[in-house]
């Protein structure tokens, strides 16, 4: 469904990912993990077209996408969150999300669709969809999931979550893996996940993809990362390390 | 659409007031008749900034459109005798085309903020420039006048100043007119997509939205009411000159008007022409009485109040960001609110 090819960005003189490539088959819930700074979240931007991937190639079922603007790619099919949410703060929630449903799907539904659609992806995240709702007060948690239900909003095939879950505890990361199962099982919708904690993730993830200095190193069962070597110096080794320093 | 019934009312006062002014002021109708002419005029055209300044897109240069209104349609009319009937529709065409002409490339470029800001100021003066240039038949800085039509009242030569009555109606339909855009692209979806890019562009083309062509759509259609609010003023007032309808005096008039009003609110603008009126009025006839002042700078005392306007548009953006009508109805909420 989604062929990321060779895929180079550059900052200047520094390469945030230097030769990334992975594909994405229908249905797939796939990890994208990585430590702190490996490049994920550039991957996401360069395939939801925030970015102009500096090489490489992304194609979608089938079409080249590379380069494309950010608003070509969404009607595309591809829906997007961001690591830290950007909810528009002068609209309320249902706005937030009906904006996506109509903008989304390039005006092809009509409005009172699109006043529906925005109640149904807020309703699957469980926000609420009252009207009068605001962003104002919302949590982290809320938030995210407010970033979702935009992205389910603009109806996607393919969903690339960046969900950094640092702000969380363990039991709302548990319900944020549940409801990425969920909305697969729901909508049928193909999701990358980027993540950088392993352990949430394992559970649900059929395939994963780790990242280190933008580059992939492993791709394949999620099982198999745990017990490869080169995942476990570069990613656990270094989280194990993290514990031990937090330790008095 | 449902018309509320606070503003049918509003709109029944509007109506009858014309006739409560010839009642009250029997000596002085066409003094005041003036004053809310002029206030609707302007109120139409703060509203048609505020359609784009609404959203973060802040133009210093609106008076080059106003201009382009007044001057297309009138050098059409002077000098090829077209009827300001087509001459306005061809007016809006050329502002339209030059607001295009700014917008693609500085929204291409995300030149945002500041910058787009000065690029506007670039604009007005260069309209400025060609008015000034172009003196052989715009009579330069001294300005000029549309050629009188019969006895000056004509629905072909769209010349209504010589009844004051006509002028007023012809003014609070303008104005309605106005209101009526700014109320559908408040309902409009395109509303929602201007809000979300007006806070985070990269968001809002994340959700689809075509940043490039929403702020291309929303800043054509406030050039076009301003075109047309600035050939209507035109010709009302039966004179145009670059530093009435076209400079950047115009401008900053403009966004001191619609930030001071609100620029928010449907009626914010509206409040702003009335809040500008009153203000130049009272300041023209301080300044006219004041002696020590007109020793000072003579005729010239009368310029100063673009001065005031500069330091009050400071302050209102400093105290008061959301303007007089914003900052009423937050207060009426609160106190609703709290009691
Ligand atoms: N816009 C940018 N300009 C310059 N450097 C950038 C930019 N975006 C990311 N980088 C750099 O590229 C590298 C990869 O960043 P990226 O955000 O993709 O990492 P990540 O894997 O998402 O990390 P995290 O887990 O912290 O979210 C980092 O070193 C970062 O500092
Ligand atoms: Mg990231």
């Amino acid at each position: 469904m989604l062929a990321v090819e060779g895929l180079v960005k550059m900052f200047g003189g520094f390469s945030a990912i230097s030769n990334v490539s992975f594909r994405v088959g229908k249905g797939e819930i796939l990890g994208l993990i990585g430590p702190n700074g490996s490049g994920k979240s550039t991957t996401f931007n360069c395939i939801a077209g925030l970015y102009v991937p500096t090489r490489g190639r992304i194609s979608f079922e089938g079409h080249d996408i590379t380069g494309k603007p950010a608003n070509a790619i969404c009607h595309a099919g591809i829906g997007r969150t961001f690591q830290i949410p950007r909810p528009f703060h002068k609209l309320t929630v249902l706005e937030n999300v009906a904006l996506a449903a109509w903008f989304g799907q390039n005006r092809t539904v009509n409005r009172e669709q699109c006043w529906r659609q925005a109640a149904e992806a807020l309703e699957l995240v469980g926000l609420p969809t009252t009207p009068e709702t605001t962003t104002e007060g919302m949590g982290a948690a809320a938030l995210k999931k407010l970033e979702l239900a935009r992205a389910l909003a603009s109806q996607p095939k393919l969903l690339l979550a960046d969900e950094s879950l640092n702000g969380l505890d363990p039991s709302e990361m548990n319900q944020a893996a549940d409801m990425l199962e969920m909305i697969r099982r729901e909508r049928g919708i193909t999701i990358v996940w980027v993540e950088h904690i392993m352990g949430v993730l394992m559970r649900v993830v059929d395939r994963v993809v780790v990242l280190d200095h933008g580059e992939v190193i492993y791709d394949g069962d999620p099982h198999g990362a745990q017990s490869n070597s080169a995942v476990i110096e570069v990613y656990l080794g270094r989280e194990a390390a993290k514990r031990e320093e937090a330790r008095p | 659409m449902k018309l509320n019934p606070a503003y049918a009312v509003g709109l029944a006062a509007l109506v009858a007031l014309p006739f409560a002014i010839r009642a009250v002021f029997p000596g002085s109708e066409k003094y005041y008749l003036h004053i809310v002419i002029q206030m609707l005029l302007w109120a139409q055209i703060y509203t048609g900034w505020a359609l784009m300044g609404r959203f973060g897109l802040t133009s210093l240069g609106h008076g080059a459109f106003t201009g382009i209104g007044a001057y297309v349609t009138v050098m059409l009319w002077n000098f090829a005798g077209l009827t300001p009937l087509i001459g306005i529709p061809v007016a809006i065409v050329v502002a339209v085309a030059l607001a295009l002409l700014i917008g693609y490339p500085s929204f291409l470029q995300r030149i945002r903020g500041h910058y787009f800001a000065l690029l506007t100021l670039a604009m007005v003066e260069f309209v400025r420039l060609c008015i000034v240039g172009l003196r052989d038949f715009t009579g330069g800085s001294l300005g000029t006048q549309p050629a009188r039509y019969g006895d000056g009242i004509s629905f072909y030569a769209v010349q209504f100043e010589a009844d004051r009555m006509i002028a007023y109606f012809v003014a609070l339909a303008v104005w309605l007119a106005g209101i009526l855009v700014w109320v559908r692209v408040d309902r409009s979806m395109d509303r929602f997509a201007l809000e979300a890019l007006g806070q985070d562009e990269e968001a809002a083309a994340a959700v689809g939205i075509n940043v490039t062509r929403e702020k291309l759509k929303i800043t054509a259609l406030s050039a076009a009411m301003c075109a047309f609010g600035g050939a209507i003023f035109a010709q009302y007032q039966m004179y145009i000159g670059p530093d009435t309808i076209a400079g950047f005096g115009v401008s900053l008039n403009i966004v001191f008007g619609a930030v001071a009003g609100g620029i928010g609110v449907m009626l914010g603008p509206t409040i702003g022409a009335l809040f500008t009126q009153l203000l130049s009025e009272g300041l023209r006839m301080f300044f006219q009485g004041s002696v020590t002042l007109n020793a000072m700078f003579g005729s010239r005392v009368l310029s100063l109040d673009t001065l005031i306007y500069g330091v009050l548009l400071v302050l209102f953006i400093i105290h008061m960001p959301r303007g007089i009508v914003g900052t009423a109805m937050e207060y009426w909420r609160k106190h609703k609110r709290g009691s």
